[in-house]
């Protein structure tokens, strides 16, 4: 993205001449991470990071690139170049973080962002076609980079996508991208991608115009397939460019009827302004304008449309400057990182490697899980008790793949192949040969014993048992079992494709290499993976559950369910209290209240629980059952909430104290008892990390990612302002509001943090 | 212990079966094995090839076996009801001679008695017949058998879109005027597209020529190489015909057309002109084209295979015993066409011979590209330890042995009856050029040319191999 050193012009040029001296010596010049090759008239530069798995745009590479540029532009024999990452399955996969962490002030991170400007603004306007020749992950600054040059070849490699995920990181693409992307893929298109962050593949990316080549890639060979794809697509960058330099290959394409029809209506200022008017109101009402760096992307296309690449540039710049220094951005670059770490196995390898995989209970949390793992080559095997369970089941996970066939992300052979790993049953054959099970059977601790004993009964002696349970300890699920050490708790969230957290619960008794291989098979199956100790709703559920319980106070309060959905999602939460109440399931939040009641007592109190149960009484269970604190109708998007809940609340009816009732106060309420949770479940040891307490919050519950979890939203809050707002609610609801001692700690000494 | 027991049992065993074979190979005179009946080749012929569309143009899949088979008839003499079986290969199906085996067998007047089945394997379907017969032979269930290929890109199923067929077929079973008009007004415009015969590998959904400008990339084939070896092809074929070897042929009196005795696909030309091509499938930088690749062709082969006992009995002097063969698959998407690689080791091996003792090597020629990657990756040592487990490389065949009259590329490759022509060709070139043994390697690929859409879908990435032994002259 942007350079850190900072030369004067003089310094640069002599800087110049220096390089062109030494190349008059020898004829390549070889950095660490950059080097470039003459073949013929074709400068080819390849870069490669020796140290990370990953190009990264760091200083180091943006010096050793900026510096065989400059040689390639003054070395007469070169005509063009081709940019080419000798790294398999990645190009340039972004700026380098730290790079834009270490900056002081917003005013260094523009200097980078200005910086960066300049570097590709020369590649745009080189003399010599630089050909891009991109070959895997090719995003954010990776992105920026290539859209300057003259022309991109990709290949047809599922590894290769491009974006430009800033967005994501509460940044915005700050080399260009803001005014660059427009003009190449058109407005729509542009916002689509900087304002998602999504990954576009690279036969889309032709389509839309910001590739112009596709290159195919190749089998076994005289080397490697890796290597060979990219030897091949270097081979044809060459020629492209030479094609270039003799005008054999045009560099402005015959625009398309339909190009030519929306360049023409582009053309219209009072289209363009609907169009910021639509996409503005679009962010502002999925972000509830939490979240500043959509608006800020929004704000650059605009200038650089409207007022010019000069006011266009700076305002990218600057924006790029004061976004980088944000409390958003910190908490999602803290969630990136933290990701990162949530995606390390740091119990080591296993000892065994899980090649069968058997799961009890097809329902929809036992087929997600096989889902998600049939793919991966584990032979699955699902087992239920009923064939029209076991049917259900095989259904959604057929459909799951099916829709990846329909959306072409897989072939229809691919999808059979996959699911030819999956053995769907009502007994226990072929569980001798099973290396893991999970069960996903009812939540009764009853059904759970009885279902462990049956299993133990079947399995080789080495083989897992997991428990797919959101409460139930797993001490006492391993109660029964005759070999504890091999019990562990898998808490995966509902839609189990969808949701990336999973949650390993272990015991005292759980033996490391369990954890290790529970922790491997959750990685294979892609999940962000926080690891937590035994006790009543572990972590999540437990952070949960008070939350849930000042949700239904507020409703008794009188404050109707899409008033309570408007306070939580207008704080960051994706989805409403009342909404995430039906999701998961009333009846199952019942059952949760109550047990986490018996065993935490008065501080999970709050909500009378008999409201849920009443609700479940009338069948209320929320959207699974139609109803719930709304009414859910199929094909209907537009829901009610449910009348017949009035009666019951006006039933538990409770007053509202007017000084702890304002909007503020009960998103606060709500949040508070959250967060106060979670800090007393790092207190007690239940949670290893603050990292691994904040992935947990925002990945498995939906806690406002713009907060970046409740550790991370603690250390920007002010632990003692916190504080100060549940010492005002505990003086009118009790002990539900009492910080935790080492929220107290923190309040009272203002340099303790829990994110340095 | 027991263990250093067996372990010394198998060394022994080991150094007794080596020496066995070095017994073997020294003597190298018959591959015959004991308990193995000897199975023979007595004829072999074929249909002129012609390009798709040419004189062929207006008869039936069925028209030609049967004209392959008249031919054989007409050859060896063979009575009628003498024959057990009949078996042929066919890959693109005519949907109303689904069985092209019974329909010629009955239509070229062989007994109604004998029955006859039609197989299908991709290009090598008809090496699938002939071995089919091998094994009938071999388990003493046959003493005679025909086997054959046919293909026809003349005229190739198209179908009615799915949506139609199913509107055709629900109309079909409506009672009543009402709901037939309904069914009729349902009809949309996406109803009327045809479906074309799957010009993609169902597998991987990658057209055959795609498939194999990836495999010539990825063995660095230039397209100088191939055009080169395209040219080969063609000068040989050329070559072979005027000197009146291509023997196989029979001729062939196409109803209201004229008498057909000739090949009409053989076309020598120069590199420059060949250079003037664009490439057909993979735009703008692919290396296959046009003129190195086969072309869409309509053909069909015929052969006799009995038990030797039979054949002497009955008074033939055969053509060539057959002797082993073997398939192998690899990855559809990225080795689909290896298999010559793959195969060859594996049925010398079995037949206890090295490829210097072969003096005769005929390769299915699919695409030019495709002949030189296997050529390259028989001759790459990291290839042969990475991708088959092999300690040192194949070895590449000499090219004064290989395709010497012609092949694919030049002659023409009507995908089922290819196998066929390369056994025969093999066994007349064995008798011709006084070879002893000769080897036959086709990969299952499907034929293409540039201007059509109607392309050869592929089942399976195999390969056969044959060895074929020509001894028996000086054995008789």
């Amino acid at each position: 993205l942007l350079t850190k050193d900072r030369l004067r012009i003089g310094e640069l040029c002599c800087q110049i001449c220096l390089v062109t001296a030494c190349c008059l010596l020898c004829p390549y010049l070889a950095g660490t991470h950059v080097n470039y090759e003459v073949k013929g008239d074709v400068a080819v530069v390849r870069i490669n990071d020796p140290n990370s798995k990953v190009n990264t745009l760091s200083i180091q590479m943006q010096k050793e690139l900026t510096d065989v540029m400059n040689e390639v532009w003054s070395n007469n024999a070169v005509q063009s170049a081709v940019l080419i990452s000798t790294k398999p399955g990645c190009f340039i996969a972004g700026a380098d973080i730290n790079m834009i962490e270490g900056c002081k002030t917003a005013e260094e991170v523009t200097q980078l962002s200005q910086e960066g400007q300049n570097i590709f603004e020369k590649i745009e306007k080189s003399p010599k076609p630089i050909v891009a020749a991109i070959n895997g992950s090719c995003l954010g600054a990776g992105l920026e980079f290539v859209i300057a040059c003259q022309y991109r070849i990709a290949t047809k490699s599922k590894k290769t996508v491009l974006g430009t995920p800033e967005v994501m990181l509460g940044l915005l693409p700050g080399a260009g991208g803001t005014q660059r992307l427009p003009k190449m893929v058109g407005l729509p298109s542009a916002f689509d991608m900087m304002l998602t962050g999504r990954n576009i593949r690279a036969d889309k990316a032709k389509k839309m115009g910001l590739v112009h080549q596709l290159v195919d890639t190749l089998g076994p060979g005289l080397k490697s397939p890796e290597e060979r794809t990219i030897e091949y697509l270097e081979e044809i960058a060459i020629e492209c460019a030479r094609g270039i330099v003799n005008k054999k290959i045009p560099l402005s394409k015959e625009k398309g009827m339909m190009q030519k029809l929306q360049d023409y209506i582009m053309s219209f200022e009072m289209v363009r302004n609907q169009i910021y008017k639509t996409v503005h109101g679009k962010v502002m009402k999925q972000s509830k304008g939490l979240y500043p760096a959509p608006l800020k992307i929004i704000e650059c296309v605009k200038a650089g449309i409207e007022q010019g690449p000069i006011p266009g540039y700076l305002a990218e710049s600057q924006n790029f400057g004061q976004l980088a220094k944000t409390t958003e951005s910190h908490a999602l670059i803290g969630l990136y990182h933290g990701q990162v770490t949530c995606k390390k196995n740091r119990f080591g390898a296993p000892q065994k490697e899980v090649k069968t995989l058997a799961i009890l209970g097809a329902g929809l949390m036992g087929a997600g899980i096989a889902q998600v793992t049939v793919d991966k080559g584990v032979h699955t095997i699902l087992k239920d008790t009923t064939v029209s369970g076991l049917a259900r089941g095989e259904q959604q996970v057929f459909k799951g793949f099916n829709d990846k066939t329909k959306k072409r992300n897989i072939t229809s052979f691919e999808r059979d192949s996959i699911l030819s790993n999956l053995t769907g049953q009502l007994d226990y054959s072929g569980f001798e040969k099973a290396d893991m099970v999970i069960e996903a059977v009812f939540e009764d601790i009853n059904i759970k014993h009885k279902v462990l004993k049956e299993i133990e009964a079947v399995i080789p002696p080495h083989c897992i048992f997991a428990s797919n349970t959101s409460a139930l300890p797993i001490k006492e699920i391993a109660a029964a079992s005759k070999r504890p050490d091999k019990v562990i708790g898998m808490h995966y969230f509902s839609p189990v494709d969808k949701m990336q957290l999973l949650e390993i619960i272990t015991t005292e008794q759980t033996s490391k290499d369990t954890t290790a291989s529970a922790v491997a098979v959750g990685l294979k199956q892609g999940k962000v993976i926080i690891v937590v100790g035994d006790g009543p709703g572990f972590y999540t559920t437990r952070c949960l559950a008070p939350m849930l319980a000042e949700a239904v106070r507020v409703l008794q309060e009188g404050v109707d369910p899409k008033k309570l959905d408007a306070l939580t999602t207008g704080f960051g939460f994706p989805v409403g209290a009342a909404t995430l109440a039906d999701e998961v399931g009333l009846d199952v939040a019942a059952h949760v209240a109550e047990d986490l009641g018996k065993a935490f007592g008065s501080r999970f109190g709050g909500g009378n629980v008999e409201v849920l149960k009443t609700m479940v009484d009338m069948g209320f269970k929320g959207r699974k059952s139609g109803k719930g604190c709304y009414v859910y109708q199929p094909g209907l998007k537009v829901r009610d909430v449910n009348p017949d809940i009035e009666e019951i609340l006006e039933k538990y009816k409770m007053t509202p104290n007017p000084a702890v009732s304002s909007d503020s106060d009960v998103q606060y309420r709500l949040v508070s008892r959250f967060v106060n949770e979670a800090v007393l479940c790092l207190q007690e040891g239940i949670l290893s990390s603050p990292v691994e307490g904040d992935i947990g919050a925002v990945f498995g519950l939906g806690f406002p990612p713009c907060l970046g979890g409740p550790f991370r939203f603690v250390d920007a809050f002010g632990a003692d302002k916190l504080v100060e707002k549940m010492r005002r609610y505990e003086e009118v609801y009790g002990n539900q509001f009492t910080p935790c001692q080492l929220l107290l700690d923190h309040a009272n000494d203002s340099s303790k943090k829990f994110h340095k | 212990s027991w263990r250093f027991f067996f372990l010394s049992f198998r060394k022994i065993y080991t150094i007794l079966k080596n020496s066995l074979l070095i017994i073997q190979t020294k003597s190298k005179k018959t591959l015959a094995r004991p308990n193995v009946k000897n199975i023979v080749l007595v004829e072999g012929v074929r249909t002129p090839f012609l390009l798709s569309g040419t004189t062929y143009s207006d008869l039936m899949p069925h028209d030609l076996a049967r004209a392959a088979l008249q031919g054989l008839l007409h050859r060896t003499a063979i009575p009628k009801d003498v024959v057990d079986y009949i078996i042929y290969g066919t890959v693109i199906q005519e949907v109303k001679t689904s069985n092209v085996a019974r329909e010629a067998a009955l239509g070229a007047g062989f007994s109604d008695k004998i029955p006859s089945h039609t197989v299908t394997m991709a290009c090598i379907s008809s090496n699938q017949a002939m071995t089919s017969a091998v094994g009938l032979i071999a388990a003493g269930q046959c003493d005679a058998v025909v086997a054959g290929g046919v293909e026809f890109m003349s005229d190739v199923p198209i179908r009615h879109s799915r949506k139609m067929r199913k509107t055709m077929l629900s109309l079909n079973k409506a009672k009543t005027l009402g709901q037939r008009l309904s069914l009729l007004g349902s009809i949309r415009l996406a109803h009327l597209s045809p479906e074309l015969p799957a010009v993609a590998e169902f597998s991987t959904s990658e057209t055959m020529g795609h498939s194999a400008d990836r495999l010539a990339a990825a063995f660095g084939v230039s397209r100088v190489e191939q055009d080169e070896f395209a040219l080969r092809s063609h000068s040989l074929a050329k070559k072979a015909q005027d000197a009146g070897l291509l023997q196989d042929v029979i001729s062939f009196k196409v109803p209201g057309r004229d008498i057909v005795s000739q090949d009409n696909g053989i076309r020598p030309s120069s590199m420059e002109q060949m250079a003037k091509l664009k490439p057909a499938f993979i735009k703008p930088h692919g290396t296959v084209t046009a003129a190195n690749s086969s072309f869409l062709t309509d053909g069909a082969s015929a052969v006799l295979i009995m038990s030797e006992e039979k054949a002497l009995a009955m008074g033939y002097k055969p053509k060539a015993y057959l002797r082993d063969f073997v398939y192998v698959s690899q990855d559809p998407k990225d080795q689909l066409l290896l298999g010559p690689t793959y195969g060859t080791p594996k049925v010398l091996e079995r037949a206890g011979l090295t490829m210097s003792d072969i003096d005769v090597f005929e390769f299915h020629e699919a695409f030019a590209g495709q002949i030189m990657a296997n050529l390259k990756a028989m001759d790459s040592d990291w290839f042969a330890q990475t991708y088959m487990g092999r300690k040192s490389k194949v070895g590449t065949p000499p090219m004064d042995k290989f395709n010497l009259w012609g092949g694919s590329l030049s002659l023409g490759h009507p995908f089922g009856a290819t196998g066929c022509r390369l056994v025969t060709t093999v066994a007349h070139r064995l008798q011709k050029e006084g070879g002893q043994y000769g080897l036959v390697a086709a990969c299952a690929a499907g034929g293409q040319v540039s201007d059509t859409h109607v392309q050869h879908s592929l089942v399976v990435p195999a390969m056969i191999a044959f060895c074929t032994y020509a001894k028996h002259l000086y054995e008789l």
